[in-house]
């Protein structure tokens, strides 16, 4: 049996007197793409948090490949492998769609304590404009991210992340913001990429037409505790999730 | 413009601004040559202080390290007669660099007013130290800095030579600078005002960052002190006081941030307008100071440099 990519294994979190994420089991193998349903304030956001290393759980821990990685900071969780995209994206909002590139490319390959060689150089540059093209945004290369539309904001924070070509990237509602026309054009420039790399993808969506869509599996969360794991149709049949997450009656 | 003109253009108005500033001692008297040097030389200073400006740091305190480089000139001349700058200035790059690693490792935790007060703090000990150990400082008479050589050659007319050296050491930190903020750890810096988290998701360190940007700075405002240090003929505890630290600061913000020459167009304006508002108002000169920053804060929120790139933009 191989080893999963990603093990959340018994894990809490607490916020005073509230348990965002309560008791927590989840194992995800390379390649797989799962998604997370559930309402606002249900804990998908928090378990994400958590695997990442920006909050560190009230008990539990948490694998990546087989080793303890509960305690260690973003950087380092990054560094091993895990990416992430976030909801609100997370950009350099002064700073145009190329630097925004180039500086992840820089942190990528090690480059980011360079005080001599130009960030601009050739060879980055390219990739830089490369992937701008491939996921749209090369008509606003030279334009400041505060200027960009809230959709292309979350395409770039998405880009960033690919950019560090991560074993496992979670995003957090990669579609939200996104238009109605846009949000499938926006996953399909992305999705095939992680398949073509069996990069483990975990996302958290609200829009159930790109779960359905996208993911091979659906986690739906419910006041903090997992309701139900599996195949997505199967998932979205069950009748506490479809009033639990979907607010059928 | 195209952008091949204007990449064109950039290193030959710079080749050509040198040029002139290397002929200007045939054209001008000796105290407003004198004067320039004295403002490349701070220039070097607010250069350091606009690196961490770019980080959306400003350091109260950079005066430490003006007062570490000018010191350490002060020091081996006035104690062991040593007066040659390619000794003197080179030691005072390492002493300030050293002091900033030092330093800048307590400083990185901090952001926005914590770190302007702790970097202010840190200038004033300094400050202190240089009052309180006279045998080592001179106290508040400080040193006088004699016997000034360059390789060996104590020149007969060594505020020419001091110009010229000033000038090419100028030169040197402005070319650092700018490949500095053209490099991935520049760009890193301004990511870090940006936004914090997204670096440390990149697997990078923006306290890192911030660690090797303020010994770049200091190691550069060490160099500023020095030369100052053989134009003055004298350093004094005030070099690392909150006055001078503020003045820095005050230049940075008029030049500007956005080219690495800008500290130097606001230090050289500044000495100029400081000179002639002592002459001209010598009880109101800060007064006119400040309503000079203010307009140009006010008309030219980038700084002076924001004047010269507004032209450039220009259509013509």
């Amino acid at each position: 049996m191989t080893t999963p990519m990603i093990e959340v294994d018994n894990v809490s979190r607490a916020f005073d007197m509230l348990r965002a994420v309560d008791d927590v089991s989840l194992s995800v193998g390379e390649g797989e793409t799962v998604g997370i349903i559930g309402t606002n304030g249900s804990g998908k956001t928090t378990l994400l948090n958590l695997i990442t290393g920006y909050l560190q759980p009230t008990s539990g821990r948490i694998l990546f490949r087989g080793s303890d990685i509960t305690g260690l900071g973003p950087r380092r969780v990054t560094t091993l492998g895990v990416a992430r995209s976030f909801q609100v994206p997370q950009l350099y909002t002064g700073l145009t769609v190329l630097d925004n590139l180039l500086i992840a490319i820089a942190a990528h390959s090690g480059r980011t304590a360079d005080f001599w060689t130009p960030m601009h150089r050739r060879d980055a540059l390219v990739r830089a404009q490369d992937l701008a093209a491939r996921f749209g945004l090369s008509e606003r290369g030279t334009a400041e991210v505060r200027s960009l539309p809230e959709g292309a904001r979350k395409v770039l924070d998405v880009v960033l992340s690919v950019i560090l070509e991560p074993k496992v990237l979670l995003m957090d509602e990669p579609t939200s913001g996104v238009s109605a026309r846009d949000k499938f054009s926006v996953m399909d420039m992305l999705m095939p990429t992680l398949r073509e790399r069996r990069v483990t993808t975990i996302f958290v969506e609200h829009d159930m037409e790109i779960i359905e869509r996208y993911a091979e599996r659906a986690v739906a969360f419910d006041a903090g505790r997992i309701i139900a794991d599996g195949p997505v149709a199967g998932v979205l049949a069950i009748a506490e999730v479809r009033r639990a997450v979907l607010g059928e009656s | 413009m195209s952008n091949t003109a204007t990449q064109v253009s950039v290193p030959v108005a710079v080749m050509a601004t040198f040029a002139v500033l290397a002929l200007l001692p045939v054209f001008l008297s000796d105290w407003i040559v004198f004067l320039l040097a004295l403002a490349l030389a701070k220039g070097a200073v607010v250069l350091g202080v606009v690196l961490l400006l770019r980080g959306g740091l400003i350091s109260f305190g950079h005066a430490l390290y003006y007062a570490v480089g000018a010191y350490t000139v002060g020091f081996l001349a006035n104690r062991f007669g040593i007066g040659e700058a390619l000794i003197a200035v080179p030691l005072a790059i390492v002493i300030s660099g050293l002091l900033a690693a030092v330093l800048g490792f307590l400083l990185t935790r901090f952001r926005g007013i914590y770190f302007a007060m702790l970097s202010l703090a840190f200038s004033m000990i300094v400050y202190t130290v240089l009052i309180k150990f006279y045998d080592l400082s001179g106290g508040t008479d400080g040193l006088s800095v004699r016997g000034f050589s360059l390789a060996g050659v104590a020149p007969v007319h060594s505020g020419l030579v001091k110009y010229y050296l000033v000038l090419v050491l100028t030169a040197a930190a402005a070319y650092i600078g700018a490949r500095f903020l053209a490099s991935p750890l520049g760009y890193l810096m301004q990511a870090v005002r940006y936004n914090e988290i997204r670096i440390e998701y990149l697997g990078a360190s923006a306290s890192h960052a911030i660690l090797a940007s303020y010994i770049i700075s200091g190691a550069i405002s060490g160099v500023g002190g020095a030369l100052v240090a053989f134009l003055v003929g004298q350093v004094s505890p005030e070099l690392a006081y909150w006055v001078a630290s503020g003045d820095f600061v005050f230049v940075a913000v008029l030049g500007g941030t956005g080219s690495v020459f800008a500290p130097w167009i606001g230090s050289v304006v500044f000495e100029l307008v400081k000179n002639y508002a002592v002459k001209f108002s010598p009880g109101t000169w800060q007064l006119t100071l400040g309503v000079f920053l203010l307009l140009v804060i006010y008309f030219q929120p980038q700084g002076l440099w924001g004047l010269l790139t507004r032209w450039r933009a220009e259509p013509r």
